[in-house]
């Protein structure tokens, strides 16, 4: 039956309407995303304005006084260092370990699968839970009271389930038919894993992990838990000393009610940002090189 | 190495050994099967630890305090006399923080996350996905510190005047700056995995971009979308540093977002900041609250799965 | 892919180096006598202190300005509150305990049940200051019987009209300090009548810089925390007087009123207790002679607080000198 004008009035195409609704819903989603950028720039702008002008090398050599002019970094920026050396040297074994064998060696079935949940659900669990854990665990049950050792293997294990995670997306990225080959030509599984798939994961392995260790670097709520000296001015030289890190050096700033103390809390946050663009920039890089070593 | 002498016919000669005995290869990928087995053990022990800790303190924790006490009372007094043990103020301070974060990231995030999947160009979402990746990745103190030093005394006391130097709106804001990236690149994927046909065949019956958008595609994510919602509650719910920097610490169960609060989260940061010894309630209700933080995040996580699992639209 | 582990190797090594260069850092000096310290013998070792916020200020210069003239000692303050710090120093944690108030007996019993033996040593006087936000303009003076009114057990004062007749219809917002905080007992023993009988609804922190920022930041805001902590912020806030109710009038804490205790009832000597075991090492005595030394004087006054008489420090160093 064709279509008649009685029944053209009912529909109303209304083409022009429609599109300049669309228009206007394009027009608001650069809205959206120009806030988002904007709330992002005025975060850092905020930042650097206020703390750029305390920039400087006695910042980063100082450590804290009760003079905000004084203050520096130093005992935090070390701090920092080592906890990321724990992490690197617990978590990253630890992590890409597991990564291998449940993406090489475990048989597909009820086993694996709770495990691939567990590691999901720890990857969700809020960070300080996890220094409750280290506060039982580490500095009382295993009396490391509250050192740096104590509060470095705790956000090891924080980290962990997201180190094993971006293992295991970059072992999946590498081609089973390279494991065939290997196979084919009689290697064994671990000779196959350690000569062909790893060092074709390594790349993607590598930034999962240094993403793992910008994460691990900027938390503070664990180490709350586990020591949140308020004045320490020297250099941890064991495992067991006192120590303390960026975030808690900053959260510290913030909470004194001075101007100036607020100054250097900015600068610190310049600090922070600064290592951690470093390392992004350094997991972009490595991302890069992945992408164009590649040839399957 | 192999020579030219040895590619004679086999059956003339033995082939080349193989560098190391079979046996010996085996060996090794035994031994190593059975260290990459107990690395994962090691794995698996931090959520046992986790929920051990946490279920043997809160144990402790209601053999002097009833659940329901717990559970519904309405006021919060640890430290003090008389103690009160009801969580629902702490409760409530992290849902009030955790409601504007998801007030602000839900809406943002799906419009980004629709405009990166739908409309952006290739330069645009060369600006937008590293922005996103750098707003998720700045630590939480630095957006204490934002809610703290700006967004208060620039944003909210301008409009109200009467707003507490500490107070949820604040924490709430920049924790929904925190999540945005979550719901963004999370709604993204989802409608990213939606196939070109559908999209086509909307376009084949005369439709505009929005109303592909937002009438097929959205709906075709809904489950992934919905996931992203939930785990961007999820993340709030868990956030510690900057409410403990911005929102307060008066435990109090209200509404309203313009005073002082305390999410679960910032009690546990007071408390162990002040440090309580290790067999005394006080210290126990850490690990009550604690478990409470757990339950409520397992459960969102959880929640989030079970959607995408069961109501993702599965396509060819 | 060989690349990427020479890159691994390379980066690892750098934060190696890095890590082992901030640890050769300040913390290595020459073998040269520094003032301050006794001749020919370098100090080294821990010393970790813990307890009041409110004397946490001093505490903090004092371990700054010894750390400097002795770098090889390390000290850390804490501030965990001076019933927190007693229970950290009772179970032999720490070395030093500082404490706004002094030792209670149920503390001393935990110290003897663990053998832990201590010598207490005032430090200074301090005055409790109540303080309000620089434009309550209504607002001067507070008697005693004011402060109980709002601060007891069941206090329903949620506005400052229902304080006193005449104030205008703002809203109260109360801040103080934790109930750890040697400040919160003596306040609320001084105060309310009963160590600990206090209301419970207001911001409560073991911090007192948190404290402040509160009543900086709300017109209808009141708190109470040391002197020293009024004077670093009194920019952002007004300090109240006190009328104790027995004829002294308006007292406002200043130097003088607080030394000649005059500032009643809120002012107050303040402590560090320092653990017996602890005083059998050398820079731990060392530190407490620095601290209790003529030369401190000004940095305690520098900080905000109120030395006490000479004396009060010379009897301290006597019996420090006694139990070593």
């Amino acid at each position: 039956m064709s279509v008649t004008a009685a029944d053209r009035a009912l529909w109303r195409p209304r083409v022009e309407q429609r599109r300049r609704t669309g228009r206007g819903f394009v027009v608001l989603c650069y809205a959206a995303t120009a806030l988002g950028l904007l709330a992002l720039l005025v975060l850092i702008g905020d930042t650097l304005v206020k703390g750029a002008p305390y920039l400087s090398w006695d910042f980063l050599t100082s450590y804290p006084s009760r003079f905000a002019e004084r203050s520096g970094v130093l005992a935090a920026l070390v701090g920092t260092f080592y906890v990321g050396l724990i992490v690197i040297v617990v978590a990253f074994p630890l992590g890409i370990a597991t990564a291998v064998w449940l993406e090489e060696y475990a048989a597909p079935g009820a086993v694996k699968s709770i495990l691939q949940t567990n590691i999901g659900n720890l990857a969700g669990v809020p960070s300080i839970i996890y220094g409750m854990l280290g506060l039982a665990v580490f500095v009382r049950a295993l009396g490391l009271q509250r050192s740096l050792l104590a509060g470095g293997l705790t956000i090891a294990i924080l980290v962990l389930p997201i180190v094993i995670i971006n293992s295991q997306e970059a072992l999946r990225a590498v081609p089973s038919g390279l494991r065939h080959a290997s196979y084919a030509l009689g290697a064994t599984r671990w000779e196959t894993v350690r000569h062909h798939v790893l060092p074709a994961a390594m790349p993607g392995i590598l930034t999962g992990t240094i993403l793992a260790l910008s994460r691990a670097i900027g938390e503070a709520a664990p180490i709350i838990l586990i020591s949140s000296i308020a004045f320490i001015a020297f250099l941890p030289e064991s495992l067991l000393d006192s120590f303390t890190i960026l975030p808690i050096q900053i959260f510290i700033w913030v909470s004194k009610p001075q101007e100036a103390f607020h100054a250097i809390a900015a600068s610190a946050i310049i600090v922070l940002l600064a290592l951690l663009l470093a390392m992004n920039a350094v997991a972009i890089v490595l991302r890069d090189r992945a992408r164009r070593g590649t040839r399957w | 190495m192999i020579s030219v002498a040895d590619t004679r016919v086999a059956s003339a000669r033995r082939p080349p050994r193989p560098a190391r005995s079979l046996a010996r290869r085996r060996t090794t990928d035994r031994t190593v099967t059975a260290l990459l087995l107990l690395a994962t053990a090691a794995s698996v022990l931090t959520t046992f630890g986790i929920v051990l800790v946490l279920i043997f303190e809160t144990f402790e924790f209601l053999r002097v305090v009833p659940l329901t006490d717990f559970i519904f009372g309405t006021e919060w007094t640890p430290l003090f006399d008389p103690k009160r043990f009801g969580v629902l103020p702490l409760v409530s301070g992290t849902l009030l923080v955790a409601g504007i974060a998801a007030l602000l990231a839900m809406p943002l995030g799906l419009v980004i996350g629709v405009f990166l999947s739908e409309y952006a160009g290739a330069r645009t979402r060369s600006i937008v996905k590293p922005f996103l990746e750098i707003l998720a990745g700045v630590p939480t103190v630095v957006f204490g510190y934002f809610a703290l030093t700006f967004v208060t005394p620039n944003l909210i006391r301008p409009l109200i005047p009467g707003t507490d130097v500490f107070n949820a709106a604040a924490a709430g804001i920049v924790v929904g700056l925190m999540v945005l990236p979550l719901v963004a690149t999370i709604s993204e994927d989802a409608m990213a995995a939606v196939p070109r046909s559908l999209r086509e065949g909307a376009y084949a019956l005369g439709s505009t971009d929005l109303e592909v958008a937002l009438r097929v595609v959205v709906p075709a994510a809904l489950s992934g979308i919905a996931a992203s919602f939930i785990l961007a509650i999820s993340r709030a719910v868990g956030e510690t540093m900057a409410v403990a920097i911005a929102a307060g610490s008066t435990p109090v169960l209200t509404l309203d977002p313009f005073r002082s609060v305390q999410t679960m989260t910032g009690y546990i940061a007071q408390v162990s900041l002040g440090d309580t010894p290790q067999q005394s309630i006080e210290f126990r209700t850490i690990f009550a609250v604690g478990m409470t933080l757990f339950l409520m995040t397992l459960a969102l996580n959880v929640a989030s799965q079970v959607i995408v699992r069961r109501y993702r639209n599965v396509y060819q | 892919m060989i690349g990427s582990s020479r890159s691994l190797a390379l980066v690892v090594s750098t934060a190696l180096v890095l890590a082992a260069c901030g640890g050769a850092g300040p913390g290595q000096p020459a073998s040269q006598t520094q003032p301050g310290t006794t001749a020919a013998v370098k100090l080294a070792g821990t010393i970790k202190i813990d307890g009041s916020s409110t004397v946490f200020p001093i505490s903090e210069a004092m371990a700054e300005e010894f750390q400097k003239k002795n770098r090889e000692v390390k000290v850390t303050v804490g501030i965990s509150g001076t019933g927190g710090g007693f229970k950290k120093f009772c179970s032999g944690e720490t070395d030093i305990s500082d404490a706004s108030r002094p030792i209670k007996d149920s503390e001393k019993a935990e110290c003897v049940k663990n053998g832990i033996g201590y010598t207490e040593l005032q430090v200074a006087i301090d005055g409790i200051s109540v303080v309000a936000h620089p434009q309550a303009t209504w607002v001067d003076c507070l008697t005693t019987a004011d402060l109980k009114k709002i601060w007891n057990t069941g206090s329903t004062v949620k506005n400052w009209k229902d304080v006193r007749a005449g104030f205008p219809d703002q809203e109260l917002k109360l801040y103080g300090p934790g109930t750890d905080s040697g400040t919160f007992d003596y306040f609320t023993e001084a105060i309310n009548g009963k160590e600990k009988q206090s209301r419970s609804d207001f911001t409560a922190s073991e911090d007192d810089n948190v404290l402040v920022q509160g009543v900086a930041g709300n017109r209808g805001g009141l708190g109470y925390f040391g002197f020293a902590y009024y004077v670093e912020n009194k920019s952002k806030l007004k300090v109240l007087k006190i009328d104790d109710g027995k004829g002294g009038g308006c007292v406002e804490p200043t130097l003088q009123t607080i030394e000649q205790y005059a500032y009643k009832p809120l002012a107050r000597p303040i402590f560090i207790y320092a653990k017996s075991d602890s005083l059998k090492r050398t820079e731990v005595v060392e530190f407490v002679k620095f601290y209790l030394g003529g030369d401190s004087r000004k940095l305690i006054g520098s900080v905000g607080y109120i030395a006490a008489p000479d004396t009060v420090y010379i009897d301290g160093l006597a019996k420090v000198i006694a139990v070593k």
